[in-house]
């Protein structure tokens, strides 16, 4: 695999008035191969969305290289990368199919209109003001016009936000058949669950910097070599005795033992009769992995 | 260089969006008119209580028929400007006491029965000078007036205003993540607001005409020329107005800082002759001023192109800076 998006001490600084200099993204380097999805994870404010309009070439950097195919990013890129921002509005009075055809006239080369609709399933609003669309529906429309210049790489900011369940399960459909088609993704999201399903390669952002890199399964293994053992509560007794290959955490209704050798941990609780009816097994999660780099501080 | 293809597609998104907005075609167009036929009832009929009469030098106090009453008697310094106002039925009659003569135009009912006074009083004595001329009424003077402050708040918050909002909903951001460049988006702007305020613009006149038929002495040719010129620079000025704003509520009160002063000092609503110095400097400094003069000059008078080529000229270069200007500070974002 080749590398699509390189990126070299990324650093963007914000200076607001009379106030504080913000350093949104400092010091960011990471490399992007082709035909993966790359999500970028972190708190609120942790530079996500900087970072991917630093990419997008929307935002100029204070400092730092970002090269698309080895070279700089300029005209090309314009025309090679499909952009869904996380908040977007569309002119007025325009229809979907309107702003389809007008996206679709910025560029050289196109998606035939029948084949963005078909793939973004599109078919029952095309003639509706895009102001009257559901937020499924407005999703699926931006991300039709990410895709009308048949993009190498694919810049997905949030899509996901504020959907209901199943239409967020409907857009992870649409997004892994991009993927099929060799695109490149970037994606930022909250969603763990998300970054899970679609993701590759995760970069976790916080304060402007990157604090984990690689893949979700390597992430977990190397933060983490325990599971989670769950009991109700009033299962465990107060004079159970400690064990050392396990930590062991009260939460209201819940008993939590984190086990390093969960083996031993099960022996150790029935040698001391108790009951293992309402347990509940299971691996640690990139959620827990989020937790743990960020701290469980409130954030802005 | 621009793309054809770019600016269709910007040019026909902007079209549809102020066509399909009905709530615009309102004030646009029934608003003006309104105005106009409602200034036409107010003031169409010419109600003066008193016959008013010119006198070139000075009013004499020996003769008798200075002293009619119901006849208002007006001390003239110049007699060419005075013809002029008889021709326009400012005035009904006019006396040159130096020279014993007396102008009238035979088309107005009051100078015909000021002259009557005239002859009846003893002032046998002057020879009849005739003149003609149409009445102007205060519609006729007002219109182009209400044409200038109508294209002037569709050019301004037409342009200015949706910019802004553009800006503030994210419209323009998606629009800068594609190879559109700021040129092609900025013109087909200008373009898409300039065809459809002269469309509107020309949809008041005519339709205004029709109704009452007011003074057209110049060329249409060059009442559309300077009325282009005239939207252009306000379009223009608009574009200046929305190159970084970034928030409707700041592009409202710039606007109306820019609206208001020429509303108020352009002469729209009355002349600003004997206004004080500093007022008439500074509404030489107002784009709307050049187009008002401009287009009363034409069709009160019928001034050709050359005899408002001050205007044309500073209302060009006024467009040139607001380009330059606005297309330094222009942000996307």
């Amino acid at each position: 695999m080749s590398t699509i998006i390189e990126v070299r001490d990324l650093v963007k600084h914000f200076q607001p008035k009379k106030k504080e200099l913000v350093k949104a993204v400092d010091g960011v380097s990471l490399s992007i191969e082709q035909g993966i999805c790359f999500g970028l994870l972190g708190p609120n404010g942790a530079g996500k969305t900087t970072t991917v309009e630093l990419l997008e070439g929307i935002v100029k950097p204070t400092s730092g290289e970002i090269l698309y195919r080895g070279k700089p990013i300029g005209d090309k890129f314009r025309h090679d990368a499909g952009i869904m921002f996380q908040n977007t509005a569309l002119q007025d009075y325009m229809t979907v199919t309107e702003a389809l055809n007008m996206f679709g006239s910025f560029y050289e080369k196109t998606v035939p209109l029948e084949k963005l609709i078909e793939q973004c399933a599109l078919q029952e609003f095309l003639d509706r003001d895009t102001r009257k669309l559901s937020g499924g529906q407005k999703q699926r429309v931006l991300l039709a016009i990410a895709l009308v210049n048949d993009p190498e790489v694919v810049f997905l900011d949030e899509p996901t936000t504020g959907l209901d369940p199943q239409a967020r399960r409907n857009f992870w459909q649409l997004v892994n058949d991009i993927k099929a088609n060799g695109k490149t993704i970037v994606l930022t999201t909250h969603y763990m669950e998300e970054a899970k399903l679609l993701c590759d390669e995760l970069v976790f952002m916080d304060h402007g910097k990157i604090i984990a890199q690689g893949n979700p399964a390597d992430l977990l293994s190397n933060r983490f070599n325990d599971v989670l053992l769950d009991l109700p509560a009033d299962s465990v007794p107060d004079t159970l005795p400690a064990l050392s290959t396990h930590t062991f955490t009260l939460n209201s209704s819940r008993a939590e033992f984190l086990t390093t050798d969960i083996d031993k941990t099960v022996k150790h609780l029935t040698a001391h009769g108790v009951s293992l009816t309402g347990m509940e097994v299971r691996s640690r999660s990139l959620e827990d992995l989020f937790i743990d780099l960020t701290g469980q501080e409130l954030r802005a | 260089m621009i793309s054809l293809k770019h600016f269709h597609a910007v040019f026909m998104a902007r079209n549809r969006e102020f066509i399909r907005d009905r709530s615009s075609w309102a004030w646009n167009i029934f608003f003006p008119i309104l105005l106009i036929v409602g200034l036409a009832v107010m003031f169409g009929n010419d109600n003066r209580a008193v016959f008013k009469v010119g006198v070139y030098p000075a009013v004499p106090e020996s003769e008798s028929f200075f002293k009619t009453r119901h006849m208002q008697f007006v001390p003239v310094d110049e007699l060419t400007a005075s013809i002029v106002r008889i021709e326009r039925h400012q005035l009904d009659l006019l006396l040159d006491v130096q020279t014993k003569r007396y102008w009238v135009n035979d088309t107005s009912p009051n100078g015909y029965i000021s002259e009557k006074l005239l002859l009846a009083d003893g002032g046998s004595g002057y020879s009849r000078e005739q003149v003609s001329g149409r009445e102007v009424r205060y519609v006729d003077w007002v219109l182009p007036g209400i044409l200038g402050m109508n294209m002037m708040f569709a050019c301004l918050f037409g342009v200015g205003y949706v910019i802004v909002r553009y800006r503030k909903s994210g419209v323009l951001k998606r629009l800068k993540a594609t190879p559109l460049a700021a040129v092609e988006f900025l013109s087909a702007q200008v373009a898409s607001r300039l065809w459809l305020v002269m469309a509107i613009t020309l949809c008041v006149f005519f339709g205004t005409h029709f109704v009452l038929d007011f003074t057209m002495h110049g060329s249409y040719f060059s009442l559309i020329f300077v009325l282009t010129i005239g939207a252009i620079a306000l379009i223009n000025l608009g574009l200046l107005v929305a190159a970084r704003t970034a928030s409707e509520e700041l592009a409202g009160g710039l606007l109306n800082l820019f609206t208001w002063p020429m509303l108020v000092m352009s002469g729209v609503w009355f002349s600003l002759e004997g206004a004080h110095p500093f007022v008439k400097s500074f509404a030489q400094i107002l784009p709307l001023t050049h187009i008002v003069d401009a287009a009363r000059a034409i069709m009160i008078d019928g001034a050709s192109l050359l005899d408002v080529g001050w205007n044309v000229m500073y209302l060009m270069v006024f467009s040139v800076v607001c380009v330059i200007i606005g297309a330094k500070l222009f942000r996307w974002e």
